[in-house]
């Protein structure tokens, strides 16, 4: 299949999908190294505790043991990393600020004999005591996770002049108007308390690392990063080295979901590697990774105000996310959060105040769509409840209040850019809005915003050689999202080429060009608008070359199936090139640079663009037992243009599905700082028999992105939408809930509850 | 320098005879993955709830990261590398492409195991019995609904192929 053509809104076939179906794709740690040695990390039994010592000589003893990295060791580089606050040591130095803050390292001939190892190292701790819960930690004289006057800020912080304070990591607040004076002549207020979980992103690939060191100034390795130059940076600082010295392979990834976001658990196997000589490879148990990083669980109170007519008119939230031990993305998911606390509507006025609160608990980063996931289910459900006291419709109620096209989202920053009511009006479709609900059934949705793009800094080239084929080098990560084949496809769409001609190779750093980030939605828009630029450029060389062989001008010359065209003259990629070099060899490049000041979004007003965060859901609830049945899901995927629709098809389901987890399943249980479920045994995510008995899916294409073509961004927003589609389907039946995730046991409180009422 | 016991195991994997002299303690999944190369075979939970790991032991499946190398001896195993035949895709393994059953792929080789182990046992199974069959393979990026597509062409072409 793959020598066809496969333009830009066709269903070409994943050009990874063959190497992935035979075992044949290569994940980080599926790489060996000659003479590499196996890392297993030792890491704190204490939520907080100051280390006094640490005796590795009987572990040292062990045969096959080759080195054993401790605080110690980091004397002589920089040993701390966040790329928002520097907070975070490779291995503790001090102290232990969470039950698995890794403390020693060992690095053996065999796994098995590191982990031997590991079980003979003495430490003596000083148990400390600890903040476990975001109330604890604000409260007065609360202990410090951190001395926040010594911190500094990192690589890429984007906090402004924001400094760290008490067990503070970092605010955002956003107002418009006099709240209070708009609340008091309100007809309508809802309020509320509500608390979402710490959930574990769970991409089945655990986190890894391959570390080599050539010389004592060359790094080279391989880690499922979905930021490989964020990570290089970070390093190349830590390490002291240029960072053209730091290079970094990213084969294929087993799932991101964000957990993959920033430096993880490459310092570990870099300091590991240089200490031992010899190269190092690391990889994550699930528990271990489930300790390196999670979502934010959340307080949040609400308060919003409409007027009896339906009109939305103010709404104040306050909210403090757990960052845990470091701050990790924390900023930046508090920010998101504070940005999707207003939801898609119109507001006479609004106060936010965000919180990333520092706790001896296990840090917690990005995940899929954050900070929307956060909020939506709570702003959504306020909407919801306004609806039922004024006695309106809840689709009606949305119509009403959802921002047009070119209206202020927020000040500064993009006007709304989509068609938010064509939107909503496409759920109610899905869900048949106006028919009647069987009797025990409920039906909700929910509509947010994320903002999404992250930094619009993206390049690649494109090579074409001497026959025909082309090379993508591109820096996007490819995580499952199906980035490889949507390249492809857009270099398919202009050379014109089949995709058995074009290749689009790993990630790494020293070939394939800078890229941001693969995260926020963004490959597509960003790092595809590169691809596009690139494109675009070899088929301008073509052209002048096809033009100089038959003396016509560039104008006359087409690109169709595979060959240049004038009249019916024609020649294959490889003829021009031939004709161009005078044999058969030779290469052109084509380049693509996307950055703030260019391209159709006004990118310099941020977001790239705003991902809306639309779908319902139709469920029935068992009595007996609160369990939740999902009849029927509505995904609705608003993206400009579709570059592949089965895939955006895809990413609509597993965005659902994860949504699914998030709503009904998912909680890291903590107990004095211990998590208390960290195996897959015991932390339960969607199965294949947990599917809902139907799923709806719409693609809006608007053409209204920033991308090329017009498209923008997929994959985060439906996440988002279903925990508060779900929520107000729950409550369309009666059952009212502000906690999640919405367990049985919770359910079947709720009706309890609410029969005696 | 290694006083572990050792074993010396004789055994059939994807069809071929293998004899290894491996430390008895050496779990499947590590013989398959280190010392043998075949790296499709996955760990993730590493306690036989993910399936990732999942291989066939005499047409069953298996979590290869909970049992150890000795105890396949004179099995006959067969791992995702040993399913395609000549470079021709297996009807599964085509099914899983034509109905984008895959995005990361992670769960990918455990999937398409699990699934031709109950189609060798159930040839066209309901709904409900490949959902509750491949209950024990987690996939995290496609929400299930394109491998459930992908099993029911996989049990149709199959079908096709027989008559």
């Amino acid at each position: 299949m793959l020598n066809q053509k496969y333009g830009v809104g066709e269903k070409a076939p994943r050009v990874d999908g063959p190497s992935k179906v035979t075992g044949e794709a290569k994940f980080t740690a599926d790489i060996r190294l000659a003479n590499m040695l196996e890392a297993r990390v030792l890491r704190s039994p204490f939520p907080h505790a100051r280390i006094r010592s640490i005796d590795t000589s009987q572990a040292e003893a062990l045969d096959g043991v080759v080195a054993i990295l401790t605080g110690t060791d980091l004397s002589d580089i920089d040993p701390y990393f966040g790329h928002a606050v520097r907070d975070r040591p490779i291995v503790a130095i001090d102290a232990a600020r969470f039950a698995g803050d890794p403390v020693a390292v060992v690095a053996a001939e065999s796994a098995h004999i590191a982990a031997e190892a590991l079980e003979l190292i003495q430490i003596d701790y000083e148990e400390l005591p600890a903040v476990t819960t975001i109330e604890a930690a604000l409260a007065d004289g609360a202990v410090r996770v951190h001395d926040t006057d010594a911190l500094r800020l990192g690589l890429f912080h984007g906090l402004g002049d924001f400094k760290p304070h008490d067990n503070i990591c970092y605010e955002h607040h956003m107002t418009r108007g006099d709240v209070e004076a708009v609340f008091a002549e309100a007809d309508a207020i809802v309020e509320g308390e509500f608390r979402f979980p710490a959930v574990y992103q769970y991409a089945l690939e655990t986190h890894a690392a391959t570390a080599i060191w050539h010389g004592a100034d060359q790094l080279e390795m391989w880690a499922n990063c979905q930021h490989p130059y964020l990570v290089r940076a970070e390093l190349a600082d830590m390490f002291d080295l240029p960072k053209a010295n730091v290079r970094l392979h990213v084969p294929f990834i087993g799932g991101g979901f964000g957990s993959k976001s920033y430096t993880r658990m490459e310092p570990i196997a870099a300091a590991m590697a240089r200490k031992a000589g010899r190269p190092v490879r690391v990889v994550n148990s699930v528990t271990e990774s489930m300790w390196t990083s999670r979502r934010h669980n959340m307080i949040c109170r609400m308060r919003t105000a409409a007027r009896a007519d339906g009109t939305l008119l103010a709404r104040t939230a306050e909210m403090w996310l757990d960052t845990g031990a470091y701050a990790d993305n924390g900023p930046r998911v508090v920010a998101t959060a504070a940005d999707a606390a207003p939801g898609p509507y119109r507001w006479t006025a609004y106060q936010i105040d965000a919180y990333g609160v520092y706790t001896h608990r296990s840090p917690s980063g990005s995940y899929r769509a954050f900070g929307a996931t956060h909020l939506e289910w709570i702003g959504e459900s306020q909407v919801d409840q306004v609806a039922r006291k004024l006695g309106m419709d809840p689709l009606e109620i949305r119509v009403k209040n959802l921002l047009k096209p070119g209206e202020a989202v927020r000040t500064p920053g993009k006007p709304m850019d989509a068609d938010l009511i064509g939107d909503i009006r496409k759920v109610a479709e899905g869900l048949e809005w106006d028919k009647p609900r069987p009797p025990g059934v409920g039906r909700g949705m929910g509509i947010g915003l994320l903002a999404a793009g992250s930094r619009p800094v993206s390049t690649a080239f494109a090579r074409l050689e001497s026959e025909g084929t082309v090379t993508v080098m591109v820096s996007t990560s490819e995580l499952g999202q199906g980035a490889r084949t949507a390249m492809s496809q857009i270099v398919s769409q202009e050379l014109s080429i089949p995709l058995s001609q074009i290749r689009v190779p790993d990630g790494d750093t020293m070939v394939t060009p800078y890229d941001r980030s693969t995260g926020a939605s963004r490959s597509t828009t960003l790092a595809g608008g590169a691809v596009h630029l690139a494109a675009l450029d070899l088929k301008d060389q073509l052209i002048a070359i096809a033009a100089s062989k038959w003396q016509v001008a560039g104008s006359d010359i087409i690109l169709r199936d595979g060959r240049a065209w004038v009249g019916d003259q024609s020649a294959t990629l490889s003829e021009l090139l031939f004709y161009h070099f005078g044999f058969s060899g030779g290469e052109l490049f084509g380049r693509g640079i996307v950055r703030p000041e260019q391209g159709q979004g006004t990118y310099a007003a941020g977001p790239v663009f705003w991902e809306v965060c639309v779908g319902g859901v139709e469920v029935e609830v068992d009595e007996e037992t609160g369990r939740i049945h999902l009849r029927k899901i509505v995904s609705v995927a608003d993206v400009g243009t579709a570059v592949n629709p089965a895939m955006i098809k895809g990413q609509e389901m597993g965005g659902a599905a994860q949504g699914l987890g998030n709503a009904i399943f998912e909680e890291m249980v903590f107990s004095d700082g211990q998590l208390l479920n960290g195996t897959m045994a015991d932390y339960r995510v969607p199965k294949m028999d947990d599917i809902a008995d139907e799923f709806v899916s719409y693609i809006v294409q608007n053409e209204d992105g920033p991308g090329p073509y017009g498209l923008k961004g997929v994959g985060e927003g439906i996440l988002a939408a279903m925990p508060a589609a779900i929520v107000n389907a729950l409550a369309d039946i009666g059952i009212h809930l502000n906690e999640l995730p919405a367990t049985p046991e919770r359910v079947w409180r709720a009706i309890q509850q609410s029969k005696n009422v | 320098m290694n006083t572990q016991p050792t074993f010396k195991l004789t055994t059939t994997i994807n069809g071929k005879p293998v004899d290894a002299e491996i430390e008895t303690r050496t779990l499947l999944i590590d013989f398959l993955r280190e010392h043998l190369g075949l790296t499709g075979t996955k760990r993730s939970c590493d306690m036989q709830v993910c399936g990732s790991c999942t291989v066939l032991v005499d047409g069953k499946p298996v979590s290869s990261c909970s049992i150890l190398a000795y105890e396949v001896s004179d099995r006959d195993v067969l791992t995702i590398e040993g399913l395609a035949q000549k470079g021709e895709l297996h009807p599964i393994q085509q099914s899983f492409l034509d109905e984008y059953g895959l995005q990361c792929g992670y769960c990918t080789p455990g999937m398409v195991l699990a699934t031709l182990a109950l189609l060798n046992e159930n040839p066209n199974p309901n709904d409900s019995e490949i959902k509750s069959f491949l209950s024990g393979n987690l996939c995290r990026c496609t929400g299930y609904f394109p491998i459930l597509n992908a099993v029911r062409r996989a049990s149709e072409r199959l079908a096709q192929e027989e008559s």
